[in-house]
């Protein structure tokens, strides 16, 4: 089979790679790239654990193909922290203990920053509503949308 | 919310805060590996064909088209695993039968759910390995599936086994069935108590079989080499279990396999046992290259270990004071294609917490053809619990009692009989009961199609063998090592513990969980078992340290060692008297180890009893829609007694997270068979776990009556608290519609026609 | 193995020769939310792939006579996102806002979920209410089609080999006009519709409905227009009797069938039940609350 040279963006910085036109973005992020910060859980978009941006929209990786990076900017777990300095989303989860297991937590922070980034100030329930395309079967949300709630509250007072 | 009832004048520094994890940073930064992050060079893929029917005799399986697929290394069935001989080894209520296991991992003479394993290729991609798959050709006789466990009990069911004869009747049956076991507990006399009783309910219940939902799906990376030593990346929530299971089923010694733990995604119970980490090895050793295996979703839905449908009926009677004086369970569970439903469980566990000098449960192990059953978070309470509780709450109504105060009026404590024989050791139920009498919500009146349900729930919890090692390093930072996986910040539990017995900062403690070539052996991460039994090795460990920096400080101080004491992180001196020396931190003991006798190392190991059981009340408060039969859940409060909570917010997340698995269970969670015996919902857009939409911020009350047996008071605190919840969710919808649900889930369309059947 | 081919063609025309001239299976690429799923799970091993979000014409939003035009690879997103459609046609809104996830609306387009063609699909019945007009390309031209004459059955379309919809237009909104798109599930959001009704309506000075269409999915195996439905308001103040004749007439009009999201018994009465709850949306809305 021959494959498509891709060039895209990912965190901001170049980056090419070879792709069979069958194949989805989580499967060359994670088995390509080596980038596994973004999971599997279901692979038909069902769970949101392998949430990325593309162009700076929230999707599920599983779920574009690709060669459909081309040209485009991606953003993924990987990318979420400046070095040492975690953003207010991964530190108040840690705070606010709204990570049992962690496996939904990448998509999670992906999608909360997606959210704040177009509401800074939500309420609980359109933080609920807006992560409900991200399961997580250990916390039952609660400690998530605390967590959320009070990286809203910091990014709006900072 | 978080609400502490503290029964202690135990000030402690570091057990009781919740600090950030160990394993914090690398989790929310996507640095943190789990079973499917490992890659090694030269690494194959394997895919594994499932079978696509219930039930089928296995006539030939031709794998030659697929070994020539180029890209093919491998092409595995049962025929490369040594046959293992049939016994049930271990005790009774979690015995295990290799020659069950084995065939579970790959089947032989039948296909016995559809999912069953049947072969599996490795291959230089994944693509390639799929494509193997569809050219494996198996001869199928196709048989007549059961799947229901009432029909399977039917003397006229296919037999999954010809020669199955159900143990625990005397005499044995003359003809085969699909009942595995009967068990029976009794004390007193229920007759008696029935004819004493002023009211008698009895009622009949059915549950679907449900999955622990785990978000991760099984992977596994595995290196076999040429010298017969293998390594296996595998997340599980037991690695020295994983290297058992896999060896013993290899035919291996387990010297020669080393298991890494890999960070785990969710288990939950389901990752206590193996499937692709045999299948793995096995590949890994006929190609001689790493192989790696990851389950998709719809295999995890269709050939992981989900817990058993059942069908039960309950009976019980009361006096008109409350007082409940006879208790009646039957339960039959089906546990899939092998036996081992959590039935044992269930009927141990289902009149616990209530003090009754009459009481029977007679239960069954079916086996259906469905995918074999695995432990689901205090596997079979929560199901036999459903019952009851439901039965409790119809004759608290009869009697006009409050539930709660008939609960308080019944509720064991130390010295209270149980049915399987020893009496409760401890305390902490009727705490439980009190916290939510004393919730300023209880009785907060409700509106228009509300209604609150109460429900409590009980579960033994576990012991076991556990080892811990301590290092303490040149600049006297620690670094303390458990065997025991951590599922939701146990590492972080054992640091706290580590650094209060120590008395140093939990930061100077680095806490990490070792492969199985590093620690001695610690048994699952499962049975609420890790914080109690892992933690007593932890503090053992702490303890012998502290002998042994008394005595290198000793030394330093030419003293003899009674002379030296040890408090709030310093070597001191026990009085004036031995003599005016500064306290030794660690750091300064740590620099003269050379001198002193050399590395400051230990390792202790126990096999812990003296656990204390879960206690858990919840109370639930629901809307209906009456024209649509959906259920809103407006609050949920739910109380456990944790002991301690040695790190409140993780046991916060504990109760959280279970009493949501309760709540899916109770409305939109089950396995959907089609006419075939083919789950027809094999993802999770069928397979409906709650999303963070439907749900109200949890409650959590941690009630703490500390377990004398630990140090610091534990009680484990991961599964009581998804016992309550089904049935909390049935009352809270029986008072708001005047209908009892008495079939799970309570899906809108059978709320609507419980509604519309007037 | 087949291998797949991947284009991105910059013409509708262009996009429709090549669909034209593929010998085996061609499939469009919009949002692909649908068609990744079907690709992963084996039901459908396209030769070609053709990846239309390059196309302009299929990208825009804009006002047209009065009217709304918006393209084939506009998602769900963009379309909740321009604020002057959203509140033109808060219905169609309703049902864009409920496809799937935040994940899946970032990608998912009308357009995919009307050619996907599931009974269920949730943004079908409520731009069947609106009287939206699929603009097709094909080997023979373009052509106008009413969306509801597009799904024909469960993932069956009455599109021709080598046709793609462009675009969708919907007319210019009458004055005291209301529209909404109600559906049952059983979990709050992710998933299917068990029933999903749209339902527009245009009231007269004096409160009277002059206009009505109702659109009702999952109860068959595709999405209705159901006049009877309609009927029961026009001419009357979508009062007591009106709304409940709507519901009979809805739950009359629903043939479902009995599978693992819903039964037959269910769906007919929930069919009713939404029909009524849809109107008192789009009633609420006309009237400028």
């Amino acid at each position: 089979m021959s494959k498509h040279h891709i060039t895209t963006v990912i965190n901001g910085d170049p980056v090419e790679f070879l792709c069979l036109a069958n194949q989805s973005l989580l499967d060359v992020l994670r088995n390509d790239l080596n980038m596994t910060g973004t999971k599997e859980g279901c692979g038909t978009g069902d769970c949101g654990s392998c949430s990325v941006t593309l162009d700076g929209r929230l999707v599920c990786s599983c779920l574009v193909l690709g060669v459909e990076a081309q040209g485009k900017s991606i953003q993924t777990i990987e990318g979420m922290a400046n070095g040492e300095q975690l953003h207010v989303l991964q530190r108040k989860f840690l705070e606010h203990a709204a990570l049992q297991c962690g496996i939904c937590t990448p998509g999670f922070l992906i999608a909360a920053r997606s959210l704040l980034e177009r509401n800074p100030d939500p309420t609980e329930e359109e933080v609920r509503f807006w992560l409900a395309g991200n399961l997580c079967r250990c916390t039952g949300y609660n400690k998530i949308i605390e967590a959320v709630l009070d990286a809203a509250r910091e990014l709006r007072g900072a | 919310m978080l609400t502490n009832t503290k029964n202690t004048e135990h000030v402690f520094k570091s057990v009781g805060t919740s600090p950030v994890r160990p394993d914090g940073v690398p989790k929310v930064t996507g640095i943190a590996q789990y079973g499917a992050d490992y890659s090694l060079p030269g690494m194959l893929w394997a895919k594994i064909l499932r079978s696509p029917h219930a039930h089928a005799r296995i006539r030939s399986i031709n794998t030659a088209k697929a070994e020539a697929l180029p890209g093919v290394k491998a092409v595995l069935t049962s025929a490369d695993l040594p046959a293992l001989p049939f016994d049930y080894v271990g005790p009774e209520r979690v015995a295990v039968n290799y020659w069950h296991m084995t065939r579970n991992i790959l089947a032989r003479e039948k296909a016995l759910y559809e999912g069953h394993a049947i072969a599996a290729v490795a291959a230089t991609t994944a693509a390639i390995a799929a494509e193997a798959l569809t050219l494996i050709e198996v001869d199928y006789e196709i048989l007549p599936h059961v799947i229901d466990v009432d029909e399977a009990m039917h003397p006229d069911a296919p037999l999954l086994y010809e020669d199955m004869i159900t143990r625990g009747i005397e005499p044995a049956p003359s003809k085969p069935s699909n009942i595995s076991k009967r068990l029976e507990f009794k004390i007193g006399d229920i007759d008696a108590g029935f004819a004493s009783a002023d009211e008698v309910v009895e009622l009949s219940f059915k549950t679907a079989p449900v999955h622990q939902g785990y978000i991760e799906p099984h992977s596994c990376l595995a290196r076999y080499g040429a010298d017969g030593q293998c390594e296996l990346w595998s997340s599980s929530q037991g690695h020295f279990v994983v290297r058992a299971y896999t060896a013993k089923l290899l035919g291996m010694e387990i010297g020669n396999l080393v298991v890494h733990p890999a960070e785990i995604g969710g288990g939950f119970g389901g990752k206590t046992v193996v499937y692709v980490e045999p299948v793995a090895v096995a590949l890994s050793r006929k190609t001689g290259h790493p192989v790696k295996i990851m389950m998709s979703r719809e295999d995890v839905f269709k050939a992981t270990g989900p817990t058993s449908g059942s069908s039960m009926t309950v009976k019980v009677g009361v006096k008109k004071d409350g007082t409940i004086v006879a208790a009646d369970g039957l339960f039959k569970f089906q546990g899939g294609a092998f036996p081992g439903s959590p039935v044992m469980n269930a009927a141990m566990c289902a009149f616990a917490p209530y003090i009754i000098p009459n009481v029977r449960t007679v239960g069954f192990d079916v086996v259906s053809n469905r995918p074999k059953s695995a432990a689901y978070r205090a596997p079979g309470s929560p199901i036999s619990a459903f019952a009851v509780e439901s039965v409790l709450d119809v004759l608290a109504q009869k009697i006009g009692m409050d539930p709660l105060k008939m609960r308080l009026k019944n509720a064991v404590k130390a010295g209270s009989p149980t049915v399987w024989g020893p009496k409760h050791s401890h305390d902490g139920y009727a705490e439980t009961i009190q916290a939510l009498l004393d919730h300023p919500e209880y009785n907060k009146p409700l509106g228009k199609n509300q209604g609150r349900g109460v429900a409590s729930g009980f579960w033994f919890n576990g012991g076991g063998e556990s080892a811990a090692s301590i290092h303490i390093n040149e600049d006297g930072t620690v670094v303390l090592a458990t065997g025991s996986m951590d599922v939701g910040g146990s590492r972080a539990s054992m640091a706290l513990m580590a650094a209060e017995t120590l008395g140093v900062p939990y930061a100077s403690v680095r806490s990490t969980v070792a492969d199985t070539a590093s620690i001695g052996y610690n048994h699952v991460t499962g049975g609420s078992r890790v914080t109690f039994a892992t933690g007593l090795a932890v503090v053992e460990a702490c303890n012998n340290i502290i002998e042994e920096l008394r005595l290198r400080a000793s030394i330093m101080w030419d003293v003899d060692v009674t002379g030296v004491v040890w408090e709030d992180g310093y070597a001191k001196p026990a009085d004036i008297s031995v003599g005016d020396f500064e306290p030794l931190s660690l750091k300064a003991i740590a620099a003269k180890r050379a001198v002193t006798g050399g590395p400051i190392v230990t390792e202790a190991a126990v096999n812990a009893g003296g656990q204390a059981p879960g206690f858990s009340t919840q109370f639930c408060d629901v809307e209906v829609d009456p024209e649509t039969g959906a259920v809103k859940i407006l609050r949920f409060v739910a109380a456990q007694d944790v002991g301690r909570a040695i790190h409140p917010k993780y046991c916060e997340g504990q109760i959280q997270g279970g009493v949501v698995q309760g709540i899916g269970w109770a409305l939109n969670e089950e396995y959907i068979y089609d006419k075939q015996g083919r789950l027809a919902n094999a993802g999770f857009l069928d397979y409906r776990i709650p999303v963070a939409s439907d749900l109200p911020m949890i409650e959590a009350i941690m009630v703490e009556v500390p377990n004398p047996n630990h140090p610091f008071g534990v009680k484990g605190v991961g599964e009581a608290n998804i016992v309550p919840p089904m049935a909390a969710v049935a009352n809270a919808i029986q008072r708001a519609t005047g209908k009892r649900l008495t079939e799970l889930p309570m899906s809108p369309p059978r709320v609507l026609a419980a509604i519309d059947a007037g | 193995m087949i291998e797949m081919r991947f284009e991105q063609p910059k013409t509708a025309e262009a996009a429709s020769a090549l669909l034209a001239g593929t010998q085996g299976l061609a499939k469009v690429l919009s949002g692909g939310t649908d068609l990744m799923v079907h690709m992963r799970n084996g039901n459908v091993k396209p030769e070609l792939v053709l990846d239309v979000k390059g196309i302009a014409e299929m990208n825009t939003i804009a006002v047209e006579d009065g009217g709304y035009r918006f393209g084939a690879a506009v998602s769900c997103m963009q379309l909740l996102e321009n604020k002057a459609f959203a509140e033109t046609w808060p219905g169609v809104i309703d049902g864009a806002n409920l496809v799937g996830s935040i994940q899946v609306r970032g990608r998912a387009t009308v357009a995919g979920n009307l050619c996907n063609a599931s009974p269920a699909a949730d943004t079908v019945p409520a731009m069947i209410a609106a009287g939206a007009i699929a603009r097709v390309v094909g080997p023979k031209g373009r052509r106008e089609v009413p969306v509801e004459e597009i799904p024909a059955g469960p993932g069956k379309t009455t599109l021709e080999k080598g046709e793609l919809i462009v675009s969708f237009f919907l007319p210019k909104r009458a004055p005291r006009s209301g529209d909404a798109y109600l559906r049952f599930t059983p979990r709050t959001e992710m998933d299917i519709a068990v029933v999903g009704v749209g339902l527009c309506l245009t009231l007269d000075a004096n409160d009277v409905c002059t206009a009505a269409r109702v659109s009702l999915g999952a109860v068959a195996e595709r999405a209705l227009l159901v006049p009877e439905a309609a009927a029961a308001l026009i001419g009357t103040k979508v009062d007591e009797a009106a709304l409940a004749n709507l519901a009979a007439a809805a739950s009359a009009a629903a043939r479902p069938i009995d599978d693992k999201r819903g039964t037959k018994v269910f769906r007919i009465k929930l069919a009713g039940v939404l029909a009524r709850r849809a109107a008192e949306k789009a009633l609420s809305r006309a009237k400028g609350n």
